[in-house]
């Protein structure tokens, strides 16, 4: 079994679904550019069978919500002095702006640099449906 | 800017808002220069990033039967929208030298976002597939112009149901004033979005049909709103040319309405309805055309805070 220590102050991130891992990372990888990294994949889960972990030494630094569109069983554990601080769990966003494109290609959103739409959540059964507070448009989100 | 009330959607306005204005415009209509002098000094900007003839020239009148003075453009090749410019920027710099805003779009939101950073009252006058809000105030005041209420009515929509914004903005506001019952004729291909339909039973106590052909339901109906059918919303020639004769609104289809019925459309009109029709009185869409002015009026002038 892969052994690898754990962290004395920073941010794990825990029960990712297998595979979405470094796609998680990626998303936050500009504000983590340069601090000390381990991305668990495809660790043996009692819960999901399979799950990955990212475990970063740094501060906490980006928005949960982020989290909550992958998946809404992904927590966040804050250690401070090698001990869990927090826990924190994700939901899924009511409300979210910068991180979803608006589907219609007439959309202002896609030709104007200060539309920057909100997105409301219409249907969270199967794929996350959510509405384009500028053309009113409903986007599916898929990670 | 949060207090400034701008009309982006028909939603925008409460029910008792909407009476006002329409009521407002009727008023105006009847006694036009009791207003005449009521926007003197106030300056409508008239942003057109998109072709119009109505809209534009409908709210340039209302605004100049105010008393008040217009700027703006109709070609966007002449603006600095043109040189790449933002949209908030162009309604920053407008909002500085004028006093409310009309605008159309082709980009969808677009409104919206210019809500967002204007100090003065914004106008939708039609922003692609989207809304257009004056364009349901000017039928609202049609229908009560000639059918004395905008409740109670069964009302026909007929021909492009599922790109037509008119039709969109005008069934989800008519369904808010107890509308007795909607027929929805249509081709299969182009019936009212089903998440229109859904969202109106979700909320009101009214009955919906679809039907496809307009014969079945003609002597039923107190109002009937035309649309235009495009040959190029069909999937195949076959059933365009089995289908546009059903859509076309001669005198012969309409021997059997009623005597009162009024025939709308939100223009231009291109075949589908046979000029023969013009002739009778039911026919009613230039006056639907004309009544728009006034409509627009109330609207510039309560925005404005001048009544």
């Amino acid at each position: 079994m892969l052994k690898v220590n754990g962290i004395k102050n920073g941010i794990v991130i825990d029960h990712i679904p297998a595979g979405k891992g470094s796609k998680i990372f990626n998303k936050l990888f500009s504000k983590y550019v340069e601090s000390p990294v381990v991305l668990l994949m495809n660790v043996p889960s009692k819960t999901l069978g399979k799950k990955d972990i990212i475990k970063i030494e740094d501060e906490y630094n980006f928005d949960l919500d982020i989290l909550g569109l992958i998946d809404k069983n992904i927590t966040v554990n804050i250690i401070r002095d090698d001990k869990l601080e927090k826990k924190m769990k994700v939901t899924i966003p009511n409300k979210i702006k910068g991180f979803i494109e608006c589907k219609n290609p007439r959309c202002i959103s896609h030709s104007d640099i200060y539309a920057i739409p909100e997105f409301t959540l219409i249907s969270s059964n199967g794929n996350l449906k959510y509405s384009c507070s500028y053309c009113e448009e409903i986007t599916n989100y898929k990670f | 800017m949060k207090n400034v009330k701008h009309l982006i959607e028909p939603k925008d306005l409460s029910n008792s808002e909407i009476l006002e204005l329409v009521n407002l415009g009727i008023e105006m209509e009847k006694n036009p220069s009791n207003y005449s002098d009521l926007c003197k000094g106030k300056i409508l900007g008239s942003l057109f990033f998109e072709a119009s003839t109505r809209t534009k020239f409908s709210f340039d009148s209302a605004m100049l039967r105010l008393g008040g003075s217009l700027i703006g453009f109709t070609d966007v090749n002449t603006t600095s929208a043109k040189k790449g410019e933002s949209l908030g920027d162009t309604i920053k710099i407008m909002g500085a030298y004028t006093d409310i805003l009309v605008m159309r779009h082709p980009k969808e939101g677009a409104p919206k976002l210019a809500s967002e950073y204007s100090s003065i009252p914004i106008i939708n006058g039609g922003d692609g597939g989207h809304q257009h809000p004056t364009q349901t105030l000017t039928d609202l005041i049609t229908i009560t112009k000639f059918k004395n209420t905008i409740s109670n009515h069964t009302i026909a929509f007929c021909g492009d149901l599922k790109f037509g914004r008119t039709v969109h903005s005008l069934i989800k506001t008519l369904a808010r004033f107890n509308t007795k019952k909607f027929y929805l004729v249509s081709p299969k291909e182009l019936r009212l979005p089903i998440s229109i339909i859904d969202s109106i039973k979700l909320k009101y106590d009214v009955e919906i049909e679809e039907v496809t052909e307009l014969e079945n339901v003609i002597d039923k109906i107190d109002i009937l709103y035309m649309t235009r059918i495009q040959k190029e919303r069909f999937f195949n020639e076959e059933d365009y040319i089995k289908l546009k004769n059903s859509y076309i609104l001669t005198n012969d289809k309409i021997s059997s309405a009623k005597k009162d019925m009024i025939i709308m459309h939100p223009l231009p009109r291109v075949n589908e309805i046979s000029p023969e029709v013009d002739q009778d009185k039911r026919a009613i869409y230039f006056e639907q055309a004309r009544l728009g002015v006034y409509v627009r009026m109330a609207l510039i002038a309560k925005l404005l805070g001048a009544i």
